[in-house]
Formats: structure tokens, sequence, C-alpha cells
């Protein structure tokens, strides 16, 4: 009847695990209750989780992220402590927990935390950006969010019934396999990675769509925001390379539910072929994450220095090389597998070809703001912390791309501190920058900026302490992912790097004080322009918030600054002669229920609840059938009621403090190829 | 009326885009990134193809004849599918029924010809968990096969809104994304049949 699931799945192994069980459960008890107390369930479902708007599917996946933020750090800090006093003693965790905690913290970062913020900004920013009203296929797009909900459910469920894989994020086999891991916790891993990565191959086909097929009149590709460039690369990659692993986690679960042989040890199993698969994927999904970050930095950058991207075209073409390239590089991620010379060495200088358009890419941002009038906005800092801190990432990075150099670093926590050098400036500094930056246009005010300065300076001091000991330790031989160890000189360099996670953590204190306290004097921060940044492109055209339609009239594009080249012609805020009627989504359930059911149909397989698989397997084809059969997905609003809130749009407009352009598009020395100037 | 149906009526609603060419055209990046997974089926045959462990072979366990009369139902599918199309496009509605049926009924056996092969290899001592070779036999025709069957589903599905709501330029735009999906499986087979059936025989 329950399949593998008995009493014993409850987490009484240890306290801290049945700490975490506890904190889960009451956490969702808290909310829940929260909710009902507030009365506000009817609100929350006709109005956020039934919605089809792309800005409020954005904002909850931001939510999901920020959420999985604090899960993840948690883990990432047990660990820092655990290795901090673990030298001769066992610290506080057995060795299995440890496994589950660091298989679980790279899971949720990367899957959980970094790909729901990524696909979040996308979605509030790019259609506004493009100057369209909605995502190509907006029920797709719920569909997306909620499967990836569900797999981060998945995840916080192992917390509370069995346990998380302790295979690592990566799951390698014959480790992960059922003859060495009977367990549920690879299951979990399992499911949860192919339940999400489905949502993200369709949010990959639905942006390639939205932006080869819904730009703006006017807007030709070498007219596209630089954070829509981006954003077209990662979705192509989405698109093309989360099949992969689609692939590969259906393969290991052949394996582990079936018994068949992929990649067992025996039985005529290749467990290289594992790796090669996984990372046919996951070298791509590193530009997956990177790529937007660096979209958002190029808009901030140009913004805060009040100038024209410098080298839009070079810009362009680095993202697209490096989109191509990340397909070429896989193997790096094993070199000591034991392929020969000549197919590590390929591998070698692929890798380090890419440094090339990456680096093209620091020059542009530095060039930028060369002669700019910079204002040092949190965005902005971020953005230079980023610049300084990721480059000595790709310094090691080239270094691990030596073959012999790798094969005495592989596997150490040099590794770690260079993922980590990448990962955290180049993607989460990116994420939060693209935060601070577009928050007023998702919620019409501004958050504080000094908490977020102090966020900022806690971040980039607490990452360097907590990273560069790392490098040291992995140059002294430390291997990761090691719960306790008995060489007294490692120890200091674990102190240190503890101490700068807890620096971290003070960072993301000053985080949630800062939304807290935007919150409360949100009145002084209003955005009643919708463009508070004096910003160059389309998406602070719109009000902020935006109408649910985004524009009224479709902006023509004459530039690729559109924005402030209409500023500069005036005609920005000019009020059209007349507006038409507007066909919006309605709101479905559907996608809703379709993740709830995944996250059942998931749980079912971890489980091995057969009947319940195949009830959910059934349930969500006929909810598919179901709508996709209905004709009549849309509703229309009237251009009386358009007129209405474009009305109350014009009236906060008069009252609004707003960034007159005069005959001064910033500095730009040569126009570009195809513009209109 | 949805911006389907202006999509449809010619008369484009003021500022909308073409909403049925985007599901085309978003439905054709599905296919490459479908075609990818099966990609990757491949690669991972071809590289298991001699892992045996011991068990049996290709060789002994593959049926040309069965092989080859799956390939005809299947090609024969498609083109039967292709005059449902042509029906489609001369608004001949009964025509593009039969023609649908047809091919749903040479899909059917496709799949029990498939089947009643698995079933066989169970029988024979060679199931999927006997060896790296057959899992990777059993789980890339399988997905094939799987695909297949979602295929004659949703043939059902289109001839229930053929009937029930006519040819509409929506059901009109969801039958040509049925097609391009019942020609890209007829692809994918005829790369099963040249990787697996004709080097396992020979």
């Amino acid at each position: 009847m329950f399949g593998k699931l008995t009493i014993d799945a409850l987490p009484l192994y240890s306290w801290v695990a049945m700490g975490g069980a506890l904190v889960t459960v009451g956490g969702a008890l808290m909310v829940v209750a929260g909710i009902t107390w507030l009365g506000q369930w009817r609100y929350l479902w006709s109005e956020w989780l039934t919605s089809l708007d792309h800005k409020r599917i954005g904002i909850m996946y931001v939510t999901l992220a920020l959420i999985m933020l604090m899960r993840g750090f948690i883990d990432a800090i047990m660990m820092r402590s655990q290795q901090a006093i673990s030298l001769n003693s066992d610290g506080y965790l057995p060795p299995g927990h440890f496994d589950q905690i660091f298989s679980s913290h790279g899971t949720i970062m990367i899957f959980f935390m970094a790909m729901p913020f990524l696909t979040g900004l996308i979605n509030i920013v790019v259609p506004q950006q493009i100057g369209t009203r909605d995502v190509a296929f907006p029920f797709l797009n719920s569909v997306s969010l909620w499967l990836t909900t569900a797999g981060a459910g998945l995840v916080m469920a192992s917390l509370v019934l069995g346990k998380f894989s302790t295979a690592g994020w990566t799951g390698y086999p014959p480790y992960s396999g059922a003859e060495f891991n009977p367990g549920v916790g690879v299951d979990y891993w399992l499911w949860a990675i192919l339940i999400s990565g489905i949502g993200t191959t369709l949010t990959g086909i639905n942006f390639v769509v939205t932006i080869l097929k819904r730009r703006a009149p006017g807007m030709t590709l070498l007219r596209m925001p630089m954070f829509t460039w981006t954003v077209f690369c990662t979705s192509v990659l989405m698109t093309f390379a989360f099949p992969a692993l689609t692939v590969v986690c259906a393969l290991l679960a052949l394996d582990r539910t079936l018994g068949m042989h992929f990649f067992t040890s025996g039985g005529g199993g290749n467990m290289m072929n594992y790796a090669n698969l996984f990372w046919i994927w996951g070298h791509p999904e590193v530009y997956i994450l990177i790529l937007p970050a660096f979209g958002v930095f190029s808009e901030v950058v140009a913004t805060f220095s009040a100038k024209r991207l410098f080298g839009y075209i070079s810009m362009v073409y680095a993202t697209a090389s490096i989109a191509i390239l990340s397909f070429t590089v896989w193997l790096h991620h094993f070199f000591t597998m034991g392929s020969s010379a000549n197919v590590n060495a390929f591998f070698g200088v692929t890798t380090m070809i890419i440094a090339v358009p990456t680096g093209v890419k620091v020059f542009d941002w530095l060039l930028t703001m060369y002669r700019g009038r910079i204002r040092f906005h949190p965005s902005m800092l971020w953005t230079l912390g980023f610049i300084v801190t990721f480059v000595i990432g790709g310094m090691t990075g080239v270094l691990l791309a030596i073959p012999p150099a790798d094969f005495l670093m592989h596997n150490t926590t040099f590794l770690v501190a260079h993922f980590h050098n990448m990962l955290i400036p180049g993607a989460l500094f990116g994420y939060f920058a693209g935060y601070m930056y577009w928050f007023p246009k998702a919620f019409g005010f501004a958050l504080n900026e000094r908490w977020g300065v102090r966020s900022f300076w806690c971040w980039l001091i607490g990452f360097y302490m907590a990273f560069m000991p790392l490098y040291a330790l992995g140059f002294m031989g430390m291997p990761r992912r090691t719960e306790h160890y008995n060489v007294a000189e490692w120890q200091p360099y674990l102190v240190v790097a503890v101490v700068g996670a807890v620096v971290v953590l003070l960072g993301i204190v000053c985080m949630v004080v800062q939304l807290v306290v935007s919150i409360r004097e949100r009145q002084q921060a209003l955005d009643l322009s919708g463009d508070p940044w004096n910003g160059r492109t389309l998406e602070w055209l719109t009000s902020s918030p935006p109408a649910p339609y985004n524009f009224a009239v479709l902006p023509q594009v004459r530039d690729l600054d559109a924005f402030y080249d209409m500023k500069a012609r005036g005609d920005a805020y000019r009020r059209p002669e007349r507006y038409h009627d507007i066909h919006l989504p309605k709101n479905t359930g559907a996608g809703v229920i379709l993740g709830v059911v995944a996250f059942v149909l998931g749980f079912a397989m971890v489980w091995q609840i057969w009947w319940l698989a195949i009830v959910c397997g059934l349930a969500m084809w006929a909810v598919i059938i179901a709508r996709s059969c209905n004709d009549d997905a849309e509703y229309r609003l009237s251009a009386d009621d358009v007129k209405k809130i474009e009305d109350e749009r014009f009236q906060a407009l008069a009252r609004a403090a707003r960034h007159e352009v005069v005959g001064d598009r910033g500095f730009s020395p040569a126009p570009l190829p195809g513009s209109a100037t | 009326m949805s911006a389907e149906a202006y999509a449809a009526s010619g008369q484009q609603a003021h500022d909308e885009p073409d909403v049925l060419a985007q599901r085309e055209f978003g439905f054709w990046l599905y296919l490459m990134s479908d075609a990818i997974i099966f990609g990757l089926l491949f690669a991972t045959y071809a590289v298991m193809a001699s892992n045996t462990a011991g068990g049996p072979t290709g060789k002994t366990l593959f049926s040309l004849p069965n092989a080859f009369a799956e390939t005809l139902l299947l090609l024969f599918s498609s083109i039967t599918f292709g005059f449902a199309t042509l029906a489609t496009k001369s608004n001949d509605r009964v025509a593009a029924l039969r023609w649908l049926t047809v091919t749903f009924l040479l899909g059917l056996g496709f799949v029990f010809l498939e089947i009643r092969e698995f079933y066989g290899l169970v029988q024979l001592g060679a199931p999927p968990s006997r060896s790296g070779f057959l899992s990777a036999f059993f789980t890339l025709v399988g997905t094939h096969g799987l695909h297949v069957s979602f295929g004659l589903t949703w043939i059902l599905i289109m001839a229930g809104q053929l009937i029930a709501k006519g040819l509409t330029a929506p059901v009109a735009s969801r039958l040509l994304r049925l097609g391009l999906f019942w020609h890209f499986l007829d692809i994918v087979w005829i790369g099963i049949f040249s990787v697996v059936y004709l080097p396992g025989v020979l």
C-alpha cells in the first residue's frame, strides 16, 4: 500500500536531522497559519498561484529562489562549522548526515536557487524589455514554475520523510546505484531534478520563441538589449542541454528502479557514460546560470555609468561564442577519468578558449565605466565586486584547464573554491544586482540603498574569507567533502572559512532587513515615473508595477537604447490618440494542479508506491488533455478599461520626478551599425 | 473572440502577434529538444551494444521480418497522415477523419508488434535487466514506442476535436503539429532500424 514508506522514514537518527524536519514542517505550518489568519487564501489563489501574468510568475520564481537560498545557506554554514571543529574529532555531524548536507547544498543552490532566480528575473524583465505584452506561451510558463516548485518540494520533503542523497550533487555511479545506495536518498535527488528539469526545458522553448517572435516593431536582433541577448543564448542552452539531464537521470532511475545495467559496475554497465552524459548537460548549465547575470551587469553598468554599453556588438558575439563553446568543454570535468592525453589536451584547449570571449566582456564593462558618470547604487557595487572577483576565479579556471595541473587539484577544495568563485560573483551577485535594479519595476517602490550597500560588503568580504582559504587548502591537499581530518595545519584555514560564512550570513540578514525597511518606508521611495534610474531600455517605459498588458500601445524601436532614444526625442511619454482592446491570458489552476500532481508522482516513485504513481500519471494526462482542448484561454480588456488604467498612469507621471534627456544620448563615439542615428 | 480566432479569421487583432505561428515554431523547438533525447539514447546504445555480459546478443534475439513489418506499418502510417493533412488543406473533414483512422490503426499495429517483440524477449530470458546491451535496447526502442503511443492518444483527441469543433484554425494548427510529431517518429524509427536491427542481425 505504501511501498517502502514506513514509520522508520522519520528522521529520528540524529537531533540535527530532527531539527531540520521540525523547522521544515514548522515553517510550512506557520506559512499556512499566517495566510489563514490573514484570510488571504482566495487572494493568493486567484491573483497569484493561478496567474499567467509573466511578471507575477517571475516574482513567484524569485520568492522560491530566496526561500531555497536560505535552505542552501543553512547547509553551507553547517558544513563549514563541522569542518572547523572536526580536527581529530567527529564534530557534530555523522558522516552519512554530512554527505546528505553537501549533496542537498549543491542540488538546491544550482537547481532550486540559481535556476528559479534567473528564470524569475527573465520572466519579469524580458517581455517588457522587448516591448511585448506577454511571453509566447503563458500557460507553459505557469507549468514550468510549478514543476520547478514541485522539485523543490521533493528536496524539502526529504528532510522530513527518509533521507536525501549522499552521492553529491552530481550523483556519480556506481555509488549512486542501487547496489551501494539502496535507500531513497538518490531517488529523491533524481525525481526532484527530473521534474524541475522538464520545467526548465519548457522555459527555454518559451523564451526562444518569445524573443524571436514577439519583439516590438523596429527591434532588430542587433537592437535587442544585452540582457535579452544573454537570455536568448541561455534559453537556447536550456532547450538543448536539459534533455541530456533528463536522459541521464532517467537512465539512472531505470538502473535503480528496474534493475537495468546502464551504469552498474557489473552486468555490462558503463559508468563512464554517466559522467559524459551528465556533463554534456552540466557544462552548458554553468553558462545557463552565468549568462543572464552577465546580461544584468551589462544593463546595470550602462545605466549607472549614464553611457551606452561599450562594444555592444562584441558583447553579442562574445555571448553567442560562449554559448556555442559551452558544448565543447564538458570533458574537463573528468580529466582524471582516463581519456588519452590528446583527448584531454583538446578539451583543455577549448576550455581555455572560453576565457577569451569572457575577457572581452570584462573589458567592455570596464570601458563602459570609463569617463562615465558612475552612481554607486548597490547594483553597481555588485557589478564592481563581480568584475574583480570573477577575474580571480577565471584565472584559477584556466589553471584547472591544464590537464596535468588538474590531476593534482582534482577533487580538492581548490576546485570547490574555483567554482564558488565563478558562481557566487558570476551568477549570484548578478541576480542580486538584478533584484535591486528591477525591484522598483516589479513592486513600484525602490529598495533601501543603505542596507543594500551593507549587504554587499558583507557578502563580498564574507566570500573572500570563506573561499580564499579553500584555494590554499587545495594546494595543501585537502580533499573536498571531508567530514573529519587529522591534519592540524588545515584547521586555521577552515576556521577563517567558517568566519567568512558567518559574515555572509550577516549579508543575508542585511538583505532581510533591507526588504523589511523598504516595505515599511515605501512611501518615501515610490517609483511614480516607472523610470527610477534614468534607464535606457524599454522596461523603464512601463509604469511600476506595470499594467497587466505592459504596453497599451506597442513601442516603436529606433535605437539600441530604445527608451533613452525615445526620451531624447521627447516622445517617451506621449499619449496615443486612441486605445485598442487587448487580449490577455485568463488565469488557470491547471498549472498548479500539474505541479502538485507532479510532486505526488515524484514522491510515489521515490517510495515505490506504484498505484499512486499510476494514478498521478493518468491525472497529469487528463489535465493536459483537458487544457489542450481549450480554445478560449484569453480574455479581452476593452479599450475603455485600458484608457482608465492609462489615465491613472499619466496622472502619476504628472506628479513624478522624471528624467528628462535633452539631446544627450550618453557617451557614444560611434553610431551602431543598423541604428537610425 | 480569442486571439486565436482573430488570427484564424485573418483580421489580426490590433498589435497581436500571430499565436498559431508561435506555437508551430515552439513545437519545432520541442522536436529538436526531443531529438537530443533520442540522439543521446542512440549514443548510449552504440556504446553499450557489445556489453552483453555473457547474455544473448542481437544476432540471436532480433527478427528482421518483424522489424521490417514494423517499418512498413510506420512508414505507411506517415503516408496516410500525409493524406489526412491534404484533406485538411482542402477542408474535407470526413476524409481527414477517415485518414486519421487509418493512421491510428497502422500505428496501433506497430505498437502491437513492438509489445509482442518485447514480451517474446522477456520470455526468451532477455529482459532489460539481463545486460547493459539489453537495457540500452529496451530503453531506446521503448522510448520510441512510448512516443508512438502518445501520438496515438493525440490522434484520438484530434479526431474527437474534428468531430466536435470542426476544422477550425486552432484544430488545423494542432493537426499540423501532430503531423510534425508523427513524421518525426518515423525518422527516429529509420534510425532505430539502421542502428539497432540491421547491424544486430548482420
